[in-house]
């Protein structure tokens, strides 16, 4: 069996106790949602948190709602949820696809977007997902909220724009015409973690790309927003020689290491290839919303 | 652990008394989460240890200070190479005869090898204590690849053996005929080579490996909880380390969560456990977590195999020859019978008639975690047809020919059995063509080919892999075949109750192979009692015969011919009591299955169980019986048994990024005479995912430093539901002519026949960019490097 070192564990009664107990107790204090990271890695002993804050009893954080203009997501909304959101369906069905792909149905039903987006693993899928759509997110800390867009959320590896004793409470989706989105992902096996993804957004208006969003998963050292690959799309008549040229440009902008899901060079081929295939069907879908 | 079948209700044909479907009887209590697994084990005052381990793959020892771990306020113990050295324990034999450090305390040897021993009063505490270690170590050049480890100036690993000045770890072995095999090579039209590789894999049974001890002072008994293949195999190994005398040990085995070759060694942490036991006298646990499991017991292959085949141009295959390079890691722990270093891969002449035939195998050691355990593979005859069934089909495209009718141009056919072939195996029996043909027509073999000659004009990808397999399983004889000096022949007894329910006692040990159900209808067929009525006692040395245990596919083969034999000598006496009840002569009987009747007169018959209360009972029995019912054999095989299978499988790769789909896999199996067909498909599912696992996902990969990249279930991929068609299976039915009721053994058949029907499908969806071979585990990047002409040597 493989144990986890000693630790100290509380359930937080409220976001504001979470960020008191966080501030209190420093930086040896970890708030826990689904666990499906952090779990694991306390039980490697990776990570040894002297306090666990659980805030799974933090029910007001467990919402998908449309507000005007825009699409709300509660931090604690479960990977289950996004995945049967009519709603999300419906507007950003990058989320429905990438949901498909993400761990097993025992992760699904229990991990969250806050956990997903904070644990910032460079080969997660949901910070591709967002960073493509150009989410904002809500970082709640003692002093209020501040609001931070996914293009400045990762700032290293596992590392994020989340601050000492700040929690990350909403993600916030604008709602803007002729949008269609995709996620294309390829694994050595379900439940694998990416060999490479790509999250793609595309807003048509009167048949031209106004603008895009291409989001590279598990080919860099964080989630690669692939700003020369969205410029290029932006302004264009979609082809495909439009999407050919953005995923050799994607291809470019990613940053891979060999390791046992491949060589540098596939990872880099793959990702030309996941863009082209993503940005098809985004295209495709909006498109369709269009008509 | 009550468990009948009329827990679990079933129609009437499915209730046979005999051979047939029949539900398992031990699936009543596992479906329920019921088993009693070694972790459900709780001793009073029991204590925990846990395994300091090696973070280098080489490196010498330069102290080991215990002092703050000892000073835990939990900590029991601590016990180093120092401690058991003066014990006489600090090595240890391993099943080849090697000798294996049971704590490093010269250097160590493979990354995860074990270093020092805890024991604390609970499992938490006794890993805590693990950090408070401090070893200082002198880190080595490591060994990584076979072939480095025999270059002469490659850093020597087994140093600790006096005047070795090589890495080799066995003496070469070889077999055949080389001449012979040279002179056909010489003059044979067509001659084609290949490097190919069986990377090293793991068996990953989902129950890790773990051991309780339990040593009483009083009465100098040490029982063993232990889920392991051969418990009368490691009681006699422990026998001998321990000084105890056999009786003085048990081993209870309880439910194994998954066996598959992972659990026939003794490890360390067994060792660390008992003698931690024998110290303190309490009961010691010790329980590997999944990296343990991943990083340091039995892995399996690791063959590097240049194949080499010749042929006339008109497609007859004149011969095959080989050049083995084994992997053994640090020490030579490999499971096999001790006449056979490199198993049973002799039988590497696959299904073929051929002229010559000749094999050349160097096993080197390397710093990697030991074993070269022959996993569910037949003692690598996993490796041996993986390599004939990939060369004949780079003999196919070198022809030009198509593989399925390469292969039934060469099969041996039916009246050439008993066949000795050209390395001196004698096959039993087989018909091979037509299970070929059976397989060609499940699958619809012409239109894949028309179906493939559609899609390759389209630009896709779609490949059709045959593979042709014959095992060997159901070692002995014991003449030929021993482990650890102990003859490969397995007991039985069987004792039938006055009220004519029975026990019948197994020398062999169920993994979830399903003895309890399968070994109560041999013994139903023989003597008409209801499986339901026949208790099967298995893996406990007190309460069961001696006997060598379940690996190889050997259960059915030789303890399933002990449990026919055994109820015929229970049947024989029977029949004598029967004459006595019915007043006529023995001659006078006929046995209709479950009841005597006298010849030409039915209504007159006596029951097996009228039989057996008589046996017991009051009444006068005929002169020279002893009373009771119940009989006792030891079964030593004549031969082996040689089921043989036809697979088909159906590929599609994605051009773009090399991902591969088993969209269609067909199986025919023929294991001879099928006990339960529901236990055989399920076998046969389980091994055919296995083998797409191993063909497309599976390597224990290493880094150039030594470091073990698959330590977790995360980085050793294990195929699920969603990487695998549905099988299409179906069989034909053989009897071996030698096995009391003519079965052989099926648990590994589909292991070791699916992997090359996996990758030829693979090499033929690829045929269009000229590939000939491509190395396991298919993964999309390797496929993809495949394609861009370069395979990557896998490491």
């Amino acid at each position: 069996m493989q144990t986890p070192g000693p630790t100290s564990y509380q359930r937080a009664r409220s976001v504001e106790a979470a960020i008191a107990s966080l501030a209190e107790h420093g930086p040896g204090a970890r708030v826990v949602a689904g666990g499906h990271s952090l779990i694991p890695m306390m039980k490697l002993r990776l990570a040894s948190p002297e306090l666990l804050i659980d805030i799974n009893d933090l029910d007001e954080l467990a919402y998908i709602r449309r507000e005007a203009g825009l699409v709300r997501i509660g931090a604690l909304t479960r990977h289950v949820d996004l995945l049967r959101s009519e709603l999300l369906a419906e507007l950003f069905p990058v989320f429905a696809d990438a949901e498909q792909v993400i761990a097993d149905p025992v992760v699904r039903n229990r991990g969250t977007i806050g956990g997903s987006l904070c644990q910032a693993d460079p080969a997660e899928d949901l910070s591709g997902v967002c960073a493509a759509l150009k989410a904002d997110v809500v970082l709640q800390g003692p002093g209020g909220e501040r609001v931070v867009n996914m293009s400045e959320f990762h700032v290293g590896p596992y590392m994020t724009a989340v601050q000492a004793a700040e929690i990350l409470t909403e993600v916030r989706l604008a709602v803007r015409p002729g949008a269609g989105s995709a996620h294309e992902k390829l694994e050595r096996r379900a439940g694998d973690f990416a060999i490479a993804a790509s999250s793609v957004a595309v807003w048509i208006e009167g048949g031209t790309i106004t603008d895009a969003g291409v989001a590279l998963a598990a080919v860099g050292p964080v989630t690669i927003d692939a700003r020369r690959a969205q410029e290029h799309l932006r302004g264009q008549v979609p082809s495909e020689a439009l999407f050919e040229e953005a995923g050799r440009i994607a291809a470019e902008e990613s940053m891979p290491m060999p390791d046992t899901r491949g060589p540098e060079d596939y990872k880099r081929h793959l990702v030309g290839v996941l863009t082209k295939r993503a940005l098809r069907k985004a295209t495709a879908r909006a498109l369709h919303q269009e008509a | 652990m009550a468990t009948t079948v009329e827990n679990l209700p079933s129609a009437e044909h499915e209730r046979p008394i005999g051979f047939g479907r029949l539900k398992r009887k031990e699936d009543a209590r596992f479906i329920r989460g019921q088993g009693r697994y070694l972790d459900d084990i709780r001793l009073p005052g029991m204590l925990h240890g846990a395994i300091l381990r090696s973070p280098f793959a080489h490196a010498r020892i330069v102290s080991i200070d215990t002092s703050r771990a000892l000073a835990h306020p939990d900590v029991a113990a601590v016990m180093t190479a120092k401690d058991l050295e003066t014990l006489g324990l600090a090595w240890m034999p391993t099943i080849s005869y090697d000798t294996q450090a049971v704590l490093a305390g010269d250097k160590v040897r493979f990354q995860g090898q074990e270093v020092a021993f805890v024991i604390a009063t609970n499992e938490y505490s006794a890993r805590d204590a693990l950090a408070l270690i401090e070893v200082e170590y002198d880190p080595l050049p490591p060994v990584v690849n076979a072939r480095r480890a025999l270059d002469p100036d490659a850093p020597i690993i087994r140093d600790d053996k006096p005047g070795k000045t090589d890495n080799l770890a066995t003496p070469t072995w070889e077999a055949g005929d080389e001449d012979a095999t040279e002179r056909v090579f010489a003059d044979a039209d067509v001659v084609a080579t290949r490097d190919v590789m069986y990377q090293r894999v793991h068996p990953s049974p989902i129950e890790t490996c773990g051991i309780i001890a339990d040593f009483n002072p009083q009465t100098g008994q040490l029982d063993i909880y232990n889920g392991n293949q051969a418990p009368h195999v490691h009681r006699t190994a422990y026998a001998h380390v321990a000084g105890l005398a056999e009786h003085k040990i048990r081993i209870m085995c309880n439910d194994i969560g998954g066996g598959f070759g992972n659990k026939v060694p003794i490890y360390p942490g067994y060792v660390c456990a008992i003698v931690a036991s024998l110290v303190l006298h309490k009961p010691v646990k010790w329980m590997e977590d999944r990296s343990e499991n991943l990083i340091s017991t039995g892995f399996a292959r690791d063959y590097l195999m240049r194949g080499e085949i010749a042929a006339t141009r008109d497609g007859k295959i004149l011969a095959v020859r080989t050049n083995v390079l084994a992997d053994h890691g640090a020490f030579n722990g490999t499971a096999a019978p001790v006449k056979y270093p490199a198993g049973f891969f002799g039988v590497f002449t696959g299904s073929y008639d051929l002229e010559a035939a000749y094999c050349h195998m160097t096993a080197v050691y390397t710093n990697k975690a030991p074993g070269g355990v022959a996993y569910a593979c037949s003692f690598r005859i996993t490796e041996a047809v993986y390599l004939v069934e990939r060369m004949v089909d780079v003999l196919a495209r070198e022809l030009d020919m198509d593989p399925a009718e390469l292969r039934l141009r060469n099969l041996i056919r039916p009246e050439q059995f008993p066949y000795t072939t050209k390395t001196g195996w004698v096959y039993d029996s087989g018909e091979y063509e037509r299970a070929l043909r059976l397989s060609m027509e499940t699958a619809g073999y012409e239109d894949l080919r028309k179906e493939q000659a559609e899609r390759r004009a389209r630009g896709e990808l779609m490949g059709i892999g045959l593979s042709f397999f014959t095992e060997a399983v159901g070692a002995g004889p014991r003449k030929d075949m021993d482990i650890l000096g102990l003859g490969m022949a397995d007991g039985c007894e069987l004792t039938v109750h006055p009220t004519g329910k029975a026990v019948v006692r197994l020398s062999v040990q169920t993994q979830g192979q399903g003895h309890e159900t399968t070994f109560a209808q041999i013994v139903a067929e023989e003597l008409g009692i209801p499986p339901a009525d026949i208790e099967v006692v298995h893996g406990d040395t007190d309460q069961t015969p001696f006997g060598l245990g379940t690996y190889g596919s050997r259960s059915t083969p030789v303890s399933g011919a002990a449990a026919a034999m055994v109820a015929r000598k229970v049947r024989d006496k029977a029949r004598i009591i029967a004459s006595g009840m019915l007043e006529v002569s023995v001659a006078d009987l006929e046995w209709e299955k479950g009841a005597f009747q006298v010849k030409g007169d039915p209504t007159r018959s006596v029951t097996i169980q009228d039989v057996a209360m008589r046996a017991y009972g009051a009444g006068d029995l005929p002169e020279g019986v002893e009373g009771g019912l119940q009989a006792e054999v030891c079964y030593n095989p004549e031969n082996l048994t040689y089921p043989f299978g036809a697979y088909i499988c159906v590929v599609d790769v994605d051009p773009g990024t090399g991902a591969v789909k088993v969209r269609k896999f067909v199986a025919i199996d023929d294991c001879g005479t099928r006990i339960n067909e529901m236990i055989i498909e399920g076998q046969v599912h389980g091994g055919l995912t296995d083998g797409v696992g191993m063909a497309l996902m599976e390597m224990i990969a290493f880094d150039e430093d030594g470091n073990c990249l698959s330590a977790s279930l995360m980085d050793y991929l294990i195929p699920t539901a969603l990487e695998v068609p549905d099988w299409q299976t179906g069989h034909t039915v053989t009897p071996s002519p030698h096995h009391p009721i003519g079965a052989k053994g099926i648990g590994e058949s589909a292991t070791v026949g699916s992997p090359p029907a996996v990758v030829n499908a693979i090499v033929d969806a690829l045929a269009p960019f000229g590939i000939r071979h491509a190395d396991m585990p298919l993964t999309p990047s390797r496929v993809w490097d495949a394609m861009q002409g370069h395979p990557l040597p896998p490491v």
